[in-house]
């Protein structure tokens, strides 16, 4: 995905009434007129926000040449999530180790006790990297 | 025992990314995981396959920090700062840049650490110099990064997961 068409799906997102035309269209096609139902604002309106969603790669406008209804292009959704994942996986994947040596450090200091010097903290390394990948997997 | 379902990222605002997590654990313990080299090196290595070279924190007003990763292929990722301030075990606010510098210069990075009931919640705040900087961060740190829209996106994404198109 380029950087380009990342910034035109986030670009578009931002926008409430755009998000709420995305949900809407998640459940199928739609007229012009019928996505501008729900919304308090002109159709003129509707339509630029759709111009903005069509341009990001959102939705693409359906065969029926009278009601030329929009419809969700879920691809450019889907990369961008993709590509945010990773981050939130470095961070996650992160944060489930730290559960585990939490819980190593707990049992070493106790709840309460005053922090352990480096030493103590070394002496189980190796388990607690162990651990992780196993844990991440059964979290699913 | 595992807090995962209370991960949180988000922007509050166009300047800023917060990750948030709570941990089974008194926050003596998560401020020291978070800022012992020797406990940092643990839990904050890296995606699979990434070993993590340089942990090096001087835990200090005025101290710096460095964290080097290296990928399978020998790709590096660096970065570090300064600590502005210390208050343990409840917060550090220190400086921060990547090597490549993909943020347009220093960010101020914020990690409040609060406890209730023996769980303690980790709310790591990052402000950028610009929402450009944010955007830039998001958009190219940590291999590939996020993007300022998570929240939204993620607002929207139930919704898609109706339709099965692609």
């Amino acid at each position: 995905m380029t950087p380009q068409r990342l910034d035109a799906t986030f670009a578009a997102l931002a926008d409430p009434t755009r998000r709420a035309i995305l949900a809407r269209l998640a459940l199928g096609e739609a007229s012009v007129t019928e996505l501008a139902e729900p919304f308090a604002i002109s159709q003129p309106a509707i339509s630029k926000h759709l111009k903005v969603l069509e341009r990001a790669g959102l939705i693409s406008i359906g065969s029926d040449a009278q009601r030329r209804p929009r419809r969700l292009e879920p691809e450019p959704l889907a990369e961008a999530n993709q590509w945010l994942e990773r981050y939130r996986e470095f961070w996650e994947a992160s944060f489930l180790r730290l559960d585990d040596l939490l819980d190593e450090m707990k049992a070493i200091r106790g709840p309460t006790a005053p922090p352990a010097d480096a030493s103590s903290s070394k002496k189980s390394r190796t388990t607690i990297h162990r651990s992780t990948t196993n844990k991440r997997g059964e979290k699913e | 025992m595992n807090f995962a379902g209370t991960f949180k990222i988000s922007t509050p605002s166009d300047t800023e990314i917060q990750i948030s997590r709570d941990f089974a654990a008194p926050r003596e313990l998560v401020f020291d995981a978070f800022t012992q080299p020797e406990l940092l090196k643990r839990w904050l290595s890296g995606p699979p396959g990434w070993s993590f070279v340089v942990c090096e924190v001087d835990l200090r007003v005025g101290g710096a920090y460095r964290f080097v990763w290296r990928g399978p292929d020998g790709t590096e990722m660096g970065l570090g700062g300064v600590h502005r301030e210390i208050a343990r075990p409840e917060r550090v606010v220190s400086t921060q840049l990547y090597d490549q510098d993909w943020t347009g210069g220093e960010a101020i990075g914020t990690l409040l650490l609060t406890e209730k009931d023996g769980v303690t919640r980790s709310t790591n705040t990052i402000r950028y110099q610009s929402k450009e900087a944010r955007d830039g961060a998001l958009a190219s740190g940590m291999d590939q990064g996020m993007a300022a829209g998570y929240d939204r996106l993620e607002e929207l994404l139930p919704a898609l997961q109706v339709e099965d198109r692609s």
